[in-house]
């Protein structure tokens, strides 16, 4: 196995000469680390093995987690990873985060899922090859070869007599040895922490208050900093009168910056670029400073109304020429001569992230340096923002990653740590920025709105030998060309419509995949139907099909694990038994490399539909962390279920009508069903899990609701959206 | 200005605001106490519950200028050692993802079984619908609340 970053001969040296030495005297580990076992004394040096490992000379070791921590759990899961390979007790690891450093790390990003299937490798590498260095270590003293030194928990065991030597007896002589150019990987059948449940390794810290977020980072002599944006996209700023916010107690200035780039990169995206900026010494003595101050907007663009995007979605979908996405056969003559045909069209409004931590950064800008702290999924895109507006190098800005609450994208786009940088520019401060909670909800980079209109084809013999998608998002067709039922199906097409907007948008959590997978799968359902048949064998179907005759080349799922979570989710769940009272439905997807499939059990009480349970089974490889992969897939799940249900943005004039959670719903508590998770095991490499068990939930639930109400739920959120026909076909 | 003397987490403390002040903003600004979070600011998300005279209470709609000399108790307080029952369970269920909200949960549940020992699930759900928990970890602090119930 070749070598990654971190491990590379001269990358590490370079490490080593930027950090002074690779032995950090005196670390103190109680500081800044997640609890351990308090037996152990206090080490009192530690060894870099690599970029990821340090042996205390006690025998602790640190690991640290390269990747942006947003609630996915990775902050224990790639640690994990590189533990089962180092062969160390658990006990004995402490995670840190580690900072942004591009130089050792790959990749330090949380988005698309991405963390653990990138990183896989690499961190067994990194776990492997200083277990090998430490095993040589050994060896050297006590004059053996390496093959007969074995390691358990943190221990070196000499083979031939039983002795033992402790990773840290060994950790400086290791660290000078060579760095070995290929190291063998542990069978996955050999794996002990690999597959267990593990617990966060910052929960104690967590449920004890511990500072940890963004908003918790604070420094002597640093300045509250505030923003007030343009109400409405579209608009600008004209003019403001700031004369009674400055004369307020613990102001210090009210001023404008121009956030604007000259060439933005994607992460940039931000629709408000000219900002009214309030300073002050604390945040309640800004938060009302900013009430204070009178500005003046104009319209400068479109003032965008929700009636209007559902106009443009109805036209994209019903009157405009798509892009041609994929196109299989002749749909027109296969639909032309099909027995039955089903046609029906799917909707979903903006959505906001709304993270639980609103937007912050910290930023200390000086001539020569910009130091960054805060919640951020893109640190490197960050940087390379803030080198280019500040004119510095990569060495003069540096970032470090705070525990996130909340990301579900918003994060990728870095905007507020740009504005934190050129405000502390300006006040040649340090600086907080803190956005309200109205802030961040107006501020935009929403969940696009979509429409999708679909037609299917049955033959006499109800089989589907038809399918056409055509789908428009403001902005970006939302439709995956290549995904199921593409290649299940001898004529299938689709198509892309987008209709551009002046509000910002971005990745939202499962991009796409968040809405076209509740309406593939409540249409499938709906076909099925129309077929007589039972709709989880509609499906199976399907995949057979895919399996031994897949219809083109490109199709980007493998159809037999899809099949495989269906079958799993149908045993377990006891899909066909009469279960009085119980109204099912059933949906499956195939997103970030992992297979999800679900049933949801709906009840009705006092003649509402109440979600009751929800059945998931997953394909995501080898999981890493079964406990934390667990709670993942429960908080997709009610993710999906309630935006799907009962939230979204709407706009006036431009302006977004919700801004607090008073006027926009989340789903609360007893809202929320049981949930069960299944796996299915094999040893193939991990995929991605922070996502994929949202998209197909909302289209089990709208399949559920249907059975329990007879109502087909077309259009979300389904508790406020109507969902008569007339509205869908314009 | 003025100044107020509060009673926080068992210790006499002076701060020097505006009486107008939340009291989400004293204990993070003024007192260093950040385990009590800002969520929304108008008592609709629960992330800054704390406890007034054993009351769980929304700090960030709470001006300093109505607490007297109520016993205010944050999740820094809450126990001595992070093993109050409720915070126990919360390690042994994993509640957390991000965690943000997570004290606020804990504190509106310590307050909650305080007043109800041995609370139905409807009773739980029903009295922990006023903290939102965006990365939906709601089944486990219902499970947490339930083995929390069980060793108080």
């Amino acid at each position: 196995m070749k070598l990654n970053k971190g491990m590379n001969r001269r990358n590490f040296l370079k490490v080593s000469a930027a950090s002074g030495t690779g032995l950090v005297i005196g670390f103190n580990w109680l500081a800044g680390c997640t609890p351990t076992n308090p037996e152990m004394s206090v080490p009192k040096s530690w060894t870099d093995i690599n970029a990821y490992i340090k042996v205390a000379d006690n025998g602790l070791v640190t690991i640290f987690s390269p990747n942006p921590e947003i609630g996915q759990n990775i902050k224990t899961a790639m640690p994990l990873i590189v533990a089962e390979e180092l062969d160390v007790d658990w006990k004995k690891v402490i995670v840190e985060q580690a900072d942004l450093n591009t130089i050792k790390y790959n990749r330090q990003v949380a988005g698309g899922s991405q963390s653990i299937r990138a990183s896989w490798d690499g961190l067994r590498q990194a776990g492997a090859t200083a277990k090998h260095m430490l095993r040589q270590a050994a060896a050297n003293q006590w004059k053996i070869d390496i093959s007969e030194v074995n390691t358990e928990g943190g221990e070196l065991i000499n083979a031939k007599t039983g002795d033992k030597l402790d990773y840290g007896d060994v950790a400086v002589a290791a660290a000078s040895l060579p760095i070995p150019e290929d190291v063998k990987l542990k069978d996955v059948k050999d794996f002990k922490l690999i597959g267990t449940h593990v617990k966060n390794v910052d929960g104690e810290k967590i449920i004890t208050g511990q500072p940890l977020f963004g908003i918790d980072y604070n420094r002597e002599g640093q300045v509250i900093a505030m923003l007030i944006h343009a109400p409405a996209f579209g608009m600008k700023l004209k003019s403001y009168d700031a004369e009674a916010a400055k004369a307020m107690p613990g102001v210090d200035d009210v001023f404008v910056v121009d956030t604007s780039l000259e060439e933005p990169q994607w992460s940039d995206v931000n629709a408000f670029n000219e900002l009214i900026v309030i300073t002050g010494q604390t945040t309640w003595q800004v938060m009302k400073a900013k009430k204070a101050v009178n500005a003046e907007w104009e319209a400068v663009t479109p003032l965008e109304n929700s009636d209007e995007h559902f106009a443009k979605l109805l036209d994209g979908v019903e009157r405009q020429k798509g892009r041609v996405l994929r196109e299989d056969g002749n749909i027109d003559a296969a639909l032309q001569g099909a027995a039955k045909v089903v046609e029906k069209t799917y909707t979903a409004p903006f959505l906001a992230h709304n993270t639980m931590e609103p937007m912050n950064f910290f930023a200390h800008v000086t001539p020569d340096k910009a130091e960054l702290v805060g919640p951020i999924q893109t640190p490197e895109s960050l940087r390379g923002t803030i080198m280019k507006v500040l004119g510095m190098n990569e060495d003069q800005v540096t970032i470090a990653m705070t525990r996130m609450g909340g990301g579900f994208g918003r994060r990728l786009y870095g905007n507020f740590g740009l504005e934190a940088t050129l405000i502390s520019k300006k006040v040649g401060k340090p600086v907080k920025l803190i956005y309200t909670r109205e802030d961040d909800m107006t501020q935009g980079t929403y969940r696009p709105a979509y429409r999708v209109k679909y037609t299917a084809g049955l033959d006499e013999n109800n089989n589907l030998v038809a399918f056409k998608a055509k789908a428009a998002g403001i902005p970006g067709s939302p439709l995956f060309p290549d995904r199921f039922p593409a290649g299940t199906v001898d004529n299938y097409k689709g198509e892309g419509v987008n209709i551009d907007t002046n509000i910002s948008t971005g990745a939202w959590r499962a991009p796409r995949s968040n809405f076209i997978a509740g309406a593939e799968q409540s249409f499938i359902d709906e076909v099925a139907e129309a077929s007589g048949k039972d709709p989880i064998d509609f499906r199976l179907e399907l995949f057979d099909r895919a399996i031994n005759n897949p219809v083109g080349e490109n199709n980007d799922y493998d159809a037999a694990r899809y099949a495989g979570v269906l079958k799993l989710v149908k045993e377990k769940a006891n899909w066909g038994q009469d279960m009085p009272g119980v109204s099912r439905g059933v949906a499956a997807y195939y997103c970030h490399n992992s297979y999800v499939a679900q049933v949801v059990d709906v009840v009705m009480k006092n003649n509402e539909p109440v979600v009751q349970k929800v059945w998931c089974a997953v394909d995501c490889g080898i999981v890493v962390n079964k406990e934390g992969a667990i709670n993942q897939i429960e908080g997709g799940i009610i993710d999906g279920i309630g935006h799907a249900m009962y939230s979204q943005l709407t706009f006036k004039d431009g302006k977004p009508e919700q801004e607090n959670f008073h006027q926009y719903d989340l789903i609360r508590n007893v809202q929320t069903p049981e949930i069960e998770a299944f796996f299915v095991e094999n040893d193939i490499h991990p995929t991605g899990l922070g996502e994929p068990s949202l998209p197909p939930v909302i289209g089990a639930l709208a399949n559920a609701l249907y059975k329990a109400t007879g109502t087909r739920f077309y259009n979300q959120p389904f508790t406020k959206a109507k969902q008569a026909d007339e509205i869908l076909v314009g | 200005m003025a100044v107020f003397n509060l009673n926080v987490n068992g210790k006499k403390r002076k701060v020097d605001v505006d009486p107008d002040t939340p009291m989400l903003w004293v204990l993070r600004d003024h007192l260093n106490l950040v385990g009590t979070k800002f969520g929304c600011g108008i008592a609709q998300c629960g992330a800054c519950t704390i406890h007034a005279d054993g009351n769980a209470i929304r700090s960030c709609s709470t001006p300093i200028s109505a607490v007297g000399d109520m016993e205010i108790v944050t999740i820094e307080g809450l126990s001595p050692n992070g093993n109050h029952p409720v915070q126990e369970a919360w390690i042994e269920h994993d509640v957390p993802q991000c965690g943000y909200c997570q004290a606020g949960q804990i504190m509106n549940a310590a307050a909650f079984l305080k007043k109800n020992p041995n609370p139905s699930k409807e009773e739980i759900t029903s009295a922990m619908s006023g903290n939102i928990c965006r990365c939906g970890t709601y089944t486990r602090i219902n499970a947490a609340i339930q083995t929390a119930s069980k060793k108080s």
